[in-house]
């Protein structure tokens, strides 16, 4: 009997949570402090971070998807998750397809990373490495300089190393930690301002889950505690 | 893994491999080795059905059939795989929440495209929102099977087209002659018979199979490509306790490694099946069997 | 603007002609049309400059694997072992990697690194090792008849190779080439989309679909033309050695021929 009760309330329970519809959050894994996987293979960084914390304050049950980054806005529409939380800057022409909350980042200016030694480039003239289909490489093929493409980030950077190219441009957060460690690398003084903040992308006919993450990001910006994240993992200026 | 593990900082040599090595990164990255020989495992016979069905299909003398298989055959080999699978997934995932959702939910009034949007209800979604995630991988990993059977099929159906055509026209005219029917003729002649002639076709196919899968990843699945890139990439000491230059290339030559074992077990295998399907068949080798067991 | 305007700007894009930006919004069909068909250049040019290559170096190994010396021998067998053992993929990780390093040794290497060079070494060597095999399976079947009747007429060495047992293995060989031929053509999209970088927005069919996809967001347009214009040049692959073949088979009695075309197809 009492063995009876007790599986009538977890199936209780598990109604409940099934009420509760799952969210299905979508990300890279590749671009640290974002988003990366940690030694065990999950979702680690500032976003998984932030994510949890996310869902927490909305009362969503919330699971962690890794997708493609080339897929990862034709997925969402055709809704295979239901968010997108992938260090992806606001711009108008994603605007066009998707929906965004408001920014959880300032907006995080772009740097060049060149081989150490080498800091007086001159980057309008000069061979410019970025990943294939990023705000960067669109920006560097608009200032003139010669630029090359990539598949990955790594590859980018491993193109500086090689002499394929003279700098690389990419975001000054993803840049500084590599920077930092490799002595032969070093950033310029010179940044570019591309991309607006980060925000979540949504589904633009899920005007509901919209609004709920947006509160819960006001909510983490009144509250102080995005500020400590961002200072936590060092992805740019706080609010 | 081990009990050492719990500072890698202070190791080094075997002992800090022996630790990285066995990170849980690492297991997915040997666990993906199985994900590919099931895929395998599971697409060779699929896609040998579908092209048996193709096959039969393009020789089928109703003139509508005939076209269907002939233009599958056509247009599926015309296509290079990568871009057939850069957009066919999304599509095969949106045609099957759309079959669905038009059983689920026949009173849904709301357009299912809004804009840029696929919006179905959500009863029809596949899988439902709230199943677990492996449930999410394992469909994931279904449409993957399904896109690369619809491939390799068209290849095979062409292979089995010109095997059917190969089998010497007198066996059939003397089954006709022992008053079989169509039907009878071609299941209990034609389809034994022509597995030799298809062999040398298949086998080849078998290979060119083996080396797509790298492509597994353009279908969202984490597959061993996935995790050499994501292991092999230069790591910065911030983000992991095993910081360490570009490595790509090692995982590289572990993955060509394995390729190159995994395709000459196959080429010694296909080899030996070859030899069983020669006998008793009317063909120079198999000629050449039966005058080896005879002597 | 008109669509042949947007021809005259883009269609010789991938080469480095026309306008320097490539288009930023309000995307129309023709754009993707005549930037698609403009990168597809690049895989014609992949594809004829390796099979040309490949079809002299695949005729040089076959003949080598069928050597009776070990030191002829073995080389060739290890060289279509790892070429036809691994995947395309990995090769060109390789291939460019090593490029790279050479580069640093002497700087005779320095063009390798670009797709255009490198790139076509390793599909050339890809597409030797494919053919090789397929040459030597076929060099391997020509009819005993044949090289008895070539003796009875007095051929030896050099003569009786290049006058009866090659051109019968290419006849041979040849349904299960033109498979190759196609599989060759479509390994071209993998150039710029893993492996080589793309300079200056210089790239391939699949470079400039992706662009569009990824621009647009959508990618039901720009795949699937680029699989229209992939399969009408398979289309033209299949037509050009269709011809081929005939010519090979010309004095074949007309039954032989149609034989010799449907026959089990090695493909690779």
């Amino acid at each position: 009997m009492k063995n009876l009760i007790l599986t009538t309330a977890a199936l209780a329970l598990s109604a409940g949570f099934a009420m509760a519809d799952t969210v299905r959050l979508g990300t890279e894994g590749a671009y640290p402090p974002f988003n990366f996987l940690n030694d065990d293979g999950e979702v680690d960084g500032f976003e998984r971070e932030l994510g949890d914390e996310l869902c927490a304050r909305a009362e969503l049950t919330c699971e962690w998807v890794t997708n493609d980054w080339d897929s990862i806005i034709p997925n969402l529409v055709s809704g295979n998750y239901d968010a997108i939380i992938a260090g992806m800057s606001i711009t108008d022409e994603r605007e066009e397809v998707i929906d965004f909350t408001q920014n959880y980042t300032q907006p995080d200016p772009s740097a060049y990373m060149v081989l150490a030694g080498n800091e007086g480039l001159d980057v309008t003239d000069a061979v410019i490495a970025a990943q294939t289909n990023t705000i960067q490489a669109a920006f560097v093929a608009d200032m003139g300089a010669q630029l090359v493409e990539f598949a990955t980030p790594d590859e980018t950077i491993s193109a500086v190393r090689s002499g394929e190219a003279d700098a690389v441009l990419a975001d000054k957060s993803y840049l500084a930690p590599i920077a930092e460690e490799n002595a032969d690398l070093s950033l310029l003084d010179r940044d570019e301002l591309i991309g607006g903040g980060i925000g979540m992308g949504l589904r633009e006919s899920d005007e509901e889950l919209r609004e709920t993450f947006d509160a819960a990001i006001q909510s983490m910006k009144d509250d102080g505690s995005l500020n400590e994240l961002i200072e936590k993992w060092d992805v740019g200026e706080t609010f | 893994m081990f009990s050492y593990c719990t500072d890698p900082d202070t190791l080094s040599g075997l002992t800090w491999l022996s630790c990285y090595l066995t990170t849980g990164k690492h297991m997915a990255l040997y666990g993906s080795f199985g994900t590919v020989l099931l895929l395998l495992a599971i697409t060779a016979p699929t896609a040998l059905a579908l092209g048996f069905v193709g096959a039969s299909a393009a020789r089928s003398h109703i003139a509508p059939l005939s076209w269907l298989g002939k233009f599958y055959i056509a247009i599926v080999r015309g296509v290079p795989d990568i871009a057939f699978f850069l957009f066919f997934v999304i599509a095969l995932d949106q045609g099957i929440e759309y079959l669905r959702h038009k059983l689920r939910c026949p009173d849904w009034s709301e357009p299912i495209r809004q804009g840029n949007d696929f919006v179905v209800c959500s009863a029809a979604k596949m899988p439902l929102s709230t199943a677990p995630q492996w449930l999410h991988e394992i469909y994931g990993f279904g449409l993957a099977v399904v896109t690369f059977a619809i491939v390799f099929g068209a290849f095979a159906a062409n292979v089995l087209f010109g095997a059917m055509r190969a089998v010497p026209r007198a066996q059939i005219e003397t089954a006709e002659a022992y008053g079989m029917s169509r039907r009878q003729a071609f299941w209990r002649v034609l389809v034994p018979q022509m597995w030799i002639y298809a062999l040398p076709g298949l086998s080849n196919l078998w290979m060119v199979l083996i080396k797509a899968t790298p492509l597994l990843f353009l279908l969202g699945v984490e597959d061993i490509v996935y995790w050499a890139r994501e292991l092999g990439g230069a790591k910065t000491a911030r983000f992991t306790s095993y910081p360490h230059p570009d490595w790509r290339m090692w995982y590289f030559l572990a993955l060509l490694v394995f390729y190159l074992v995994f395709t000459r077990v196959s080429e010694v295998a296909l080899e030996r099946l070859t030899r069983r399907l020669s006998r008793g068949q009317a063909t120079a080798a198999g000629e050449a069997l039966r005058k080896a067991a005879t002597t | 603007m008109s669509c042949w305007q947007t021809i005259q700007d883009y269609g010789l894009r991938s080469l480095g002609y026309g306008e320097r930006l490539l288009p930023r919004s309000d995307f129309t069909l023709c754009q993707q049309f005549t930037l698609i068909g403009s990168g597809l250049l690049w895989n014609i040019y992949f594809a004829v400059l390796a099979l040309l290559a490949g079809f002299v170096l695949a005729n040089a190994l076959a003949v080598a694997k069928g050597a009776k010396t070990p030191i002829l021998r073995k080389p060739a067998e290890w060289f279509i072992f790892v070429f036809r053992g691994s995947p395309l993929f990995i090769q060109f990780f390789f291939g460019y990697f090593l490029f790279l390093s050479l580069k640093g040794v002497s700087p005779v290497f320095t063009p390798f690194t670009s797709a255009a060079l490198g790139a076509l070494v390793v599909l050339f060597f890809n597409t030797s090792a494919y053919s090789a095999e397929i040459f030597h399976g076929a060099l391997r079947s020509v009819p005993k008849g044949d090289l008895e009747a070539a003796d009875a007429y007095g051929f030896s060495g050099l003569a009786r190779f290049r006058r009866i047992v090659w051109p019968t293995a290419m006849r041979l060989a040849w349904p299960a080439y033109t498979n190759e031929a196609i599989f060759l053509f479509h390994a071209t999209v993998l150039v710029f989309f893993s492996g080589f970088p793309a300079w200056q927005q210089k790239g391939d069919a699949l470079y400039y679909a992706s662009y569009f996809a990824d621009k647009t967001f959508n990618p039901f347009i720009p795949y699937p033309i680029l699989a229209g214009y992939f399969i009408l040049l398979t289309l033209l692959i299949i037509g050009i050695f269709g011809l081929i073949n005939r010519h090979l088979n010309r004095h074949l009695p007309q039954d032989a021929r149609q034989r010799l075309r449907f026959r089990p197809n090695l493909i690779r």
